[in-house]
């Protein structure tokens, strides 16, 4: 299941999108939950009792503003959050 | 637990002889819209009233799951599912050939993406506003002074397009109301604001990809003109519209325990 936590605005859509199948048994030991500095993520057991990662609900109404340090102005060439995730199952929609 | 009505939806097992694959029916169903704004006790009284009207007593019920935006606070539910995954399981129960569903409810619009079982493979809401869903409606219809189903009619007459700019119900309130004051037709004003609807949800359903055949659930399906704008959105001619479209995601919670996935 691909999950897409966000919203859409007047300035644009901001999106983080969870590819669940391969968060399933994750090969990169749930290295996601270290690597954002703002710990969005967290690990849930899904309506199908797989246990997958999550934005926390505290933040999926402000993704613009909470991702902006990793964001390229913010000095990082490539995102943590996605780097960290080897099965490459993290993605931002801006 | 819907954030305006509760829904209660009661499935049994069906044995009937040459349906082997409709495996639960309905058994009964009811809607109460809550009087206060106690969800405990809001659950308590609708399951109450809905065991009354079925003729059931609590102890026939084997499981009892909640969804919806107050799922959390149905202390007697034996688990609880997320409305992305009811509305999934409950549209293609109700109308087989779904794989993509479009749920607007009261304060929450959704795309989701579903299989053949139901299963969600994709979903996307909008977590910041309730623009996309029931609520901007019927705040706009109280602008207007025209009832829900008035609003709904009224939009069909219309054969304008007027863009509304406001992503936010409160800054689209000033915009109706600038319309009003510029003497446009409440008939326009009607369908401009559910074009704004439907441009927000189809934006999420397009987000998780539209296949198959496009069933709309959630209360909005009572809005014919809501159900034109969104046609018109999507480029199709025909959506799918469930019967009892408000219980399907209850339905689908109760699909979910029946089949021992809750």
């Amino acid at each position: 299941m691909i999950a897409n936590y966000g919203y859409k605005d007047g300035s644009g859509e901001y999106y983080i999108s969870i590819d669940t199948d391969k968060c399933i048994s994750c090969p990169a030991d749930r290295a996601c939950l270290t690597a954002c500095p703002k710990e969005m993520f967290e690990i849930i057991t899904d309506d199908y009792d797989d246990e997958v990662a999550a934005v926390k609900q505290s933040f999926r109404r402000s993704l613009a503003f909470e991702c902006t340090g990793c964001k390229p102005a913010g000095g990082y060439t490539s995102l943590p959050c996605m780097t960290a995730c080897t099965p490459g199952a993290i993605k931002h929609s801006w | 637990m819907g954030s305006r009505t509760v829904k209660v939806v009661f499935v049994e097992e069906l044995k009937v002889d040459g349906a082997p694959q409709l495996r639960w029916g309905v058994k009964g169903k009811h809607i109460m819209f809550p009087e206060d704004l106690d969800a405990d006790q809001a659950a308590d009284k609708a399951f109450d009233e809905a065991l009354k009207a079925s003729g059931l007593t609590r102890e026939q019920v084997k499981h009892v799951v909640a969804t919806g935006a107050g799922r959390k606070q149905v202390k007697f539910a034996t688990a609880d599912i997320t409305e992305v995954s009811a509305g999934a399981k409950g549209a293609v129960f109700m109308c087989p050939t779904a794989r993509t569903v479009i749920d607007v409810g009261a304060e929450e619009g959704r795309g989701i993406k579903a299989d053949s079982d139901g299963k969600v493979v994709d979903f996307a809401g909008n977590e910041k506003c309730a623009a996309g869903a029931g609520a901007f409606a019927e705040s706009m219809s109280r602008a207007l002074q025209l009832s829900l189903k008035d609003f709904g009619e009224a939009s069909l007459r219309s054969d304008k397009t007027i863009p509304m700019n406001a992503q936010c119900t409160v800054f689209a309130e000033s915009e109706v109301v600038s319309l009003i004051h510029s003497s446009t037709p409440k008939e326009d004003i009607a369908k401009a604001v559910l074009d704004a609807v439907a441009s927000r949800v189809t934006a999420m359903a397009r987000r998780v990809g539209i296949e198959g055949e496009v069933a709309l659930i959630g209360g909005m399906v009572h809005n014919v003109g809501f159900v034109q704008s969104l046609k018109t959105a999507l480029g199709v001619d025909q959506v799918l519209l469930p019967e009892m479209p408000e219980y399907v995601s209850a339905l689908g919670a109760a699909l979910m325990a029946a089949d021992g996935n809750a």
